[in-house]
Parts: structure tokens; C-alpha cells; sequence
């Protein structure tokens, strides 16, 4: 169990998560809680973001139009942060962690700031590829937003369920990501 | 006891993700780029088993199918998935792998997670003007799956049962990992 896992381990392993995950309370996803990080940190300057309000589904509404959806439930968590969705997504953290700690694959010095693809494609000075990665954050995560789910939510989690919205993301997300990823770093 | 499910099941997540190489963004872009399917072919695996499972324990009664939570198609999914696709392939991150490869002591994966809570606060920022568009028509009614086995979700393809359609499109999935080349 040493180092990376083959694909067919490896895949058991990751099957494993998603399948305990909906067995024992609901689908992973991961995205929307990086709508709640920006809440709470937005919630600490603000008295009016998030309000409680006996008269929202969820108790609590928000004068943003996007965290008062769905009957106010993202306002909710972002009053509440210590609730499931969020505490699973700072545990994952710990599990790469402890994966990292027990024998899993190490990343070396120079891996931590680029990939070796990128390093081979656009030389070792790092502060290209964090610029370059940080507009790549920002792209991914609206883009998850406006899809409603990410590779997590959407892909893993929505197909597993066969929900037609798991395959309409990932023929958006892989019909540009191979053009692209072929273009930036080439086949060779 | 929702926190220490959140907790262990986060963790056994987190640990899956490490393990199977998805923190290492070389071999997201690999897969991108179509030079190392290995992980290609994990997930489709982990795909294939997990649905297949899923469907039998709920035809039997041991996962409860009000778990299921189907999200919603519109133009927006596809779109966003586009825009989503373009981020993953550059960077070698999607949100989740993003957050485990602070835990390999990453820097890069740093600037990922700062780009995305600001790529996340600009969405949230712009909903209000752009929820009215074509972006959020629904596609197919919406919250839609192919199988039946849901009381709160519609079936596209209620002709088939349930449980027979995941196993052939689990099927599917499995025998795709199976065949994917491991390098191109």
C-alpha cells in the first residue's frame, strides 16, 4: 500500500469514499465550501450579510442574492461554520495529511513549488507558476460556481448517481481541459 | 455525531485523494494532456464500483435513497464546467486536490486555494445580475438522473429498471478503466 496506488486500487479506494459518503449522510462535494470560507471571513466585517430571519426556510437570509439561494441555507452555514459540509472539507486536509505521513506518494523539494511538466515547459522560477496558478483558482472556482458542483460534487459524486448534470460537466470540463492541457504543456 | 462523521468521512476522503496521486498536479495535467491515463482510469473505476454499489444497497434497502442528491442541469453546468476544465488543465488542481496538496506541503496549491476563494467571492458577487440569463435554463427539467431509484428525483429512463441501468452504465465505466491505455 506503499507510494501511489495503482489504478485499479487506487480507484477501489476512491469509489470506497464516495460510496461511505452517501451511505452514511450525503454526496461529497467540495466547491461550495469555498463560498462559506469567503462568508465567514466576510461575515466578521459585516453586520448585514448574514441576518437571522425566523421567516427563511433555512432561519437566517443574506442581502447577497447568491448567499440568500435556496431559502438561505449558505447564509446558515456561514452563521454555523462547524457543521458537516465544512468540517469534512478541513478533514480531508488532515487525511492527505495523514496519507502523506503512513507511506503515501512524497512530493521532493522542487515538486512543492511546480510540477516537473511545468518546470520542463516553462523553466524553474516559480513565481510564473504561482501567478499563473492563482488565475487558475479563480477561473475554477467560478466556473464550479456557476456550474453548481466541481469535479468532486458534479463529476464524481453526480455520476455515481447518474445524474445527467455529472455528464454535461464533464463534457464541458474535458472538452476544453484536453485542448487546453495539450496546448500549454504539448504531447511531447 | 454529524461533526465526527464529517470528520472521519473527510479524512478517509482526504487520505483516498493522496493516495490514488490526485494531489500531485503532474498527474492531473498528464491525464489532460492524455500522456498518463492512470488516474483516468481510477476514476472511471471509482465511478464504475461506487455507482454499482450504490444501487444495489439501495434496492435492498441498505443505503437509504433519500442520501441521493442530484444537482440540477442547466446551461451553466456546462458552461462552468468549460470554464472549471480550462483552470484544472493549466494548474493540475480542482477545488478538492487543490486543499489535499496543502497537506504535501505544496506552495503552488497555496495560490490555487487563494485564486478560488476569489474566483468563488466574484461569483457570489455577481449571481444577483446574471441569475435571470439563459445560463440557468434548465436542461431536461433539471434535476434529473438516468436511473430510477429515487422517490424525490426524476428518471430519464424510467422504461429501464433502476438498478439494471446503473449496473450497465457501472459496467460501462469499469470495463472503460479497463481498457484506457495506462500511458499514450
Amino acid at each position: 500500500m506503499n507510494g501511489q496506488l495503482n489504478w485499479f486500487k487506487g480507484g477501489l479506494l476512491l469509489g470506497a469514499a464516495f460510496l461511505v459518503a452517501v451511505a452514511f449522510v450525503k454526496p461529497i462535494g467540495v466547491s461550495t465550501q469555498f463560498v462559506i470560507a469567503d462568508g465567514i471571513v466576510w461575515n466578521l466585517f459585516s453586520d448585514t450579510v448574514v441576518q437571522k430571519n425566523p421567516e427563511s426556510k433555512s432561519g437566517y437570509s443574506s442581502s447577497n442574492a447568491y448567499l440568500n439561494k435556496s431559502g438561505g441555507k449558505y447564509a446558515k452555514n456561514i452563521a454555523n461554520p462547524i457543521n458537516y459540509s465544512f468540517i469534512f472539507v478541513l478533514a480531508m486536509v488532515a487525511g492527505a495529511f495523514l496519507s502523506s505521513r503512513l507511506g503515501g506518494p512524497q512530493a521532493t523539494k522542487m515538486d512543492r513549488s511546480a510540477p516537473e511538466v511545468w518546470r520542463q515547459r516553462f523553466g524553474e522560477n516559480p513565481t510564473l507558476r504561482y501567478v499563473t496558478v492563482f488565475f487558475a483558482g479563480v477561473l475554477v472556482l467560478f466556473g464550479a460556481r456557476l456550474a453548481g458542483g466541481c469535479t468532486s460534487g458534479h463529476m464524481m459524486s453526480g455520476m455515481m448517481q447518474t445524474s445527467l448534470s455529472g455528464y454535461l460537466f464533464a463534457v464541458g470540463a474535458f472538452a476544453i481541459g484536453v485542448p487546453a492541457a495539450i496546448l500549454v504543456y504539448k504531447r511531447n | 455525531m454529524t461533526i465526527l462523521l464529517a470528520i472521519l468521512l473527510g479524512i478517509f476522503f482526504g487520505f483516498a485523494l493522496q493516495r490514488v496521486g490526485a494531489t500531485n498536479p503532474q498527474n492531473i495535467i498528464n491525464m489532460m494532456r492524455l500522456k498518463d491515463l492512470h488516474l483516468m482510469k481510477a476514476i472511471f473505476f471509482g465511478i464504475g464500483v461506487s455507482s454499482i454499489l450504490l444501487f444495489l444497497l439501495m434496492a435492498v434497502g441498505v443505503i437509504d435513497a433519500g442520501h441521493l442528491s442530484v444537482k440540477s442541469s442547466y446551461g451553466g453546468v456546462i458552461v462552468g464546467g468549460a470554464i472549471l476544465g480550462l483552470g484544472f488543465a493549466v494548474a493540475g488542481y480542482c477545488p478538492g486536490t487543490s486543499l489535499t496538496a496543502l497537506a504535501d506541503g505544496r506552495k503552488d496549491a497555496l495560490f490555487f486555494v487563494g485564486g478560488g476563494l476569489l474566483g468563488a467571492l466574484i461569483y457570489t458577487l455577481m449571481y444577483g445580475s446574471i441569475q435571470g440569463t439563459w445560463l440557468f435554463n434548465k436542461i431536461a427539467g433539471g434535476k434529473v438522473m438516468l436511473a430510477t431509484g429515487s422517490d424525490k428525483f426524476q428518471a430519464l429512463l424510467p422504461m429501464i429498471p433502476g438498478t439494471l441501468l446503473a449496473l450497465i452504465i457501472g459496467g460501462i465505466f469499469m470495463l472503460i478503466a479497463w481498457k484506457l491505455p495506462d500511458k499514450a
